[in-house]
């Protein structure tokens, strides 16, 4: 048995039983049950897309009606958005490496920690409750736009109650890891010396902390107007829809950074490794995280530039959001300078940080264009907008996600997956997933709408070449779960630290102890990412 | 192995600052939480300034100003009660605790003659005076009815978490070392107070 040569005391056999796990309140254990629950969402999610793109390989009608593609596509926005992406990497890997990072021993509110989780699975049930119960899951898009959510007849009650309490979740892991960072990081690391995952994640957890609320009275407004008939934001009986947006987007803006910043520090937290030299600009990167985090609140009316809003405002929305390309830019330059003269070490959690950069990039130039008023008023509702944002989203964050489970897989289970299998799904995932997305971004262009399941005879080929790359994407999906589910079976062992990393977490053995470290670990001189052999390289 | 060694920054190790700085976190999301209602409030008030203005005059003054006195009053015996605890007259902790839920009490009773008043009238939502109002009104009735029955709750979540710690501050486990969950509830009942100190005159006294 090769198990025998993983270390004796770990995190996963420190306690037994289907109980230790449910409700245990070690953060690393926490951190794979979202993992699990999470990636059971995201295939629950992709499924729902590849039905999506399997519907539009032809203009018409193929395997569904109109109205369930109102659904499909509400329920995938649902579950992508509410139950994949905005928790992802904060709950998977913050929760796992934020302690880790910090050299502490949990966060700061182990048990509400796991009421965090159980909210999570309860919003999830209700999510997924919608399939089962009343006239089916929502058909208003994710966003619940009223008056028609007011209106519609299929279960918006319950999505958005489902969408409240998921913001609950959020808000409580956004609490912990505050308190976390402030309060227990290891003697002698001051904030400047916390490695930048932990930066990008204090960020986020402001962002959650102050934004969703917001969203969350928003959305039990929406309830009372459905269940009491009150014009809150219905115009027929005196509403405003228009504020409705507002306050959607008063949270759904910054609620983009909380997908986008904690998978930026990933990308700073994993290149250096690879580069075996420190993090150019180690403070603009920290810095950088906490403009984004501040400038990302006075963005939201660039969501509503088609929706009757004055010219000044509109003008002044679209300069602010032009200011967020700064400090993203910032980053992107110094991650760029921290592979300058490194001695790369070209491995697969690399790799997805390259593709990262290049799909974020292309996301984010095309965000520019999507700020320009005079741009958004013709691609305003077109598949370029669902370009622009499957490419930061997915292309940015769910790249820099996988990037990081293999970045972190060694640590975690203490096996290495198959590397080649996992190069060749790379290749797959980084392929298809172009192929599927930029076509869209040509057929915003040419003006082809979001959200309908019909589309006109010219826009034919690119749809086609769309939904090929959506096999293409999914199929190296499949292979690379598959080789990670292998790896952790059947994997090789690994070694406590086998990608020569720095920060903290390496440290300790792999698998971690279920108190992380055996003795106080030792902080790097001169920073987190101060390789000492840099120069021989 | 090394079993016994726990590291200095433990989060399993109580630390009172942790818990007042997550104490004020959730604050500030509360106050986030009211803040889209007050927003709500702002833009149909300017849109509605005579609507909103003839209903406000359907409450009564009298019973608001009565609350406001009494949330007040029982604000400043949460905060004398954490003195007391402080100086470790355990007692008298306990007494100024029970004050301040009868005052709870007291507040939720007048808000229950209250709302019944407005119910019997029918200016709830989708009964029949409601449903005749202008639509200013009916705004007016809603966001009041929205805002103070969440504040409601409020007050009895605030009153049940008082509850839990008089019966902890009983059983010794709050004590004058260990008094941060004390501070914590007293923390909570300000907001109850500062969100209601906001409430009463958006509702019942603006001209």
């Amino acid at each position: 048995m090769t198990a025998a040569a993983l270390p004796e005391n770990n995190f996963f056999n420190a306690k037994k039983g289907i109980m230790s796990w449910l409700f245990t309140l070690d953060h690393k254990r926490i951190g794979l049950l979202y993992l699990y629950a999470i990636l059971s969402f995201f295939l629950v999610g992709v499924v729902l897309g590849f039905l999506m793109r399997l519907e539009l390989l032809n203009p018409g009608q193929d395997i569904m009606k109109p109205h369930t593609y109102n659904q499909v596509f509400t329920l995938h926005g649902v579950i992508m958005i509410f139950l994949f992406i905005i928790p992802s990497i904060p709950a998977i890997f913050g929760n796992f490496f934020l302690p880790l990072h910090l050299g502490t021993d949990d966060v700061a509110f182990p048990k509400l920690n796991l009421l965090s989780f159980w909210l999570y699975v309860l919003g999830a049930l209700f999510a997924l409750a919608t399939l089962v119960f009343g006239d089916g899951p929502a058909d208003t898009g994710w966003t619940f736009y009223a008056p028609y959510s007011v209106k519609t007849g299929t279960n918006v009650t319950m999505s958005v109650l489902a969408a409240f309490i998921l913001g609950f979740s959020s808000i409580l892991t956004g609490l912990n890891f505050i308190v976390t960072i402030h309060r227990l990081r290891t003697p002698g690391m001051g904030f400047n010396q916390m490695p930048l995952f932990a930066w990008s994640l204090y960020a986020t957890s402001w962002i959650q902390l102050l934004a969703t609320p917001v969203v969350g009275i928003t959305l039990l407004m929406i309830i009372a107007e459905r269940v009491f008939g009150i014009g809150l934001f219905d115009p027929s009986i005196g509403g405003d829809p228009i504020l409705y947006q507002h306050l959607f987007w008063i949270y759904s803006h910054p609620a983009v950074y909380i997908m986008a910043l904690p998978a930026m520090g990933l990308v700073s937290e994993i290149i250096p490794t690879f580069a075996q030299r420190t993090i150019f600009g180690y403070k603009a990167i920290a810095y950088s995280s906490m403009a984004i985090a501040f400038v990302g609140y006075f963005v939201w009316g660039h969501h509503m530039f088609t929706s009757g809003m004055s010219g000044t405002a509109g003008f002044i929305f679209s300069i602010l959001t032009f200011f967020v390309a700064i400090p993203t830019s910032v980053k992107v330059f110094n991650w760029v300078a921290t592979l300058y003269k490194g001695s790369i070490n070209i491995e697969i959690p690399l790799l997805y940080m390259m593709a990262f950069i290049f799909n974020f990039l292309i996301g984010g130039l095309t965000g520019l264009a999507n700020a320009a008023l005079a741009a958004d008023v013709h691609l305003h509702d077109t598949y370029f907008v669902v370009g622009h944002f499957h490419y930061v989203m997915f292309g940015g964050t769910g790249f820099a996600m996988f990037g990081a489970l293999h970045y972190w897989f060694p640590k975690i289970w203490g096996r290495m997956y198959n590397k080649a299998r996992a190069n060749v799904a790379f290749a797959l995932l980084f392929f298809g997933f172009n192929m599927l997305y930029f076509p869209m971004l040509i057929l915003g262009i040419m003006g082809m709408p979001r959200r309908y399941y019909d589309y006109l005879p010219e826009f034919h080929g690119l749809n086609q070449i769309a939904t090929v790359g959506s096999w293409i994407l999914v199929s190296g999906l499949i292979l690379m779960l598959a080789n990670l589910l292998i790896g952790l079976k059947k994997g090789k062992i690994a070694s406590a630290n086998p990608w020569n990393g720095i920060t903290l977490e390496w440290q300790t053995s792999s698998p971690p102890p279920l108190h992380n470290f055996d003795k106080l670990p030792e902080l790097n001189e001169g920073g987190p990412y101060n390789y000492p052999d840099a120069k021989k390289a | 192995m090394n079993q016994s060694f726990v590291l200095p920054n433990s989060g399993h190790t109580f630390d009172p600052k942790s818990s007042k700085l997550g104490m004020w976190l959730f604050l500030y999301t509360e106050i986030l939480l009211f803040g889209g209602l007050f927003l709500v409030y702002m833009v149909y008030r300017s849109l509605n300034p005579d609507a909103f203005l003839l209903a406000s005059f359907k409450l009564n003054v009298w019973m608001g100003t009565v609350n406001t006195i009494i949330l007040l009053t029982s604000s400043m015996t949460v905060a004398m009660s954490i003195t007391a605890l402080q100086k470790g007259d355990k007692k008298m902790a306990m007494n100024l605790l029970w004050l301040t839920l009868l005052a709870a009490l007291a507040f939720l009773v007048i808000k229950y003659f209250e709302w019944g008043a407005k119910f019997e009238h029918g200016y709830f939502p989708g009964m029949d005076h409601y449903d005749a109002m202008p639509v200013g009104e009916k705004l007016y009735f809603y966001l009041y009815f929205f805002m103070t029955g969440l504040h409601g709750l409020h007050v009895i979540v605030g009153g049940i978490f008082i509850w839990v710690v008089i019966a902890k501050i009983k059983s010794g486990k709050v004590h004058k070392d260990r008094i941060s969950l004390h501070e914590n509830a007293g923390l909570y009942w300000h907001l109850v107070d500062l969100i209601w100190i906001y409430l009463f005159p958006l509702f019942y006294l603006i001209h």
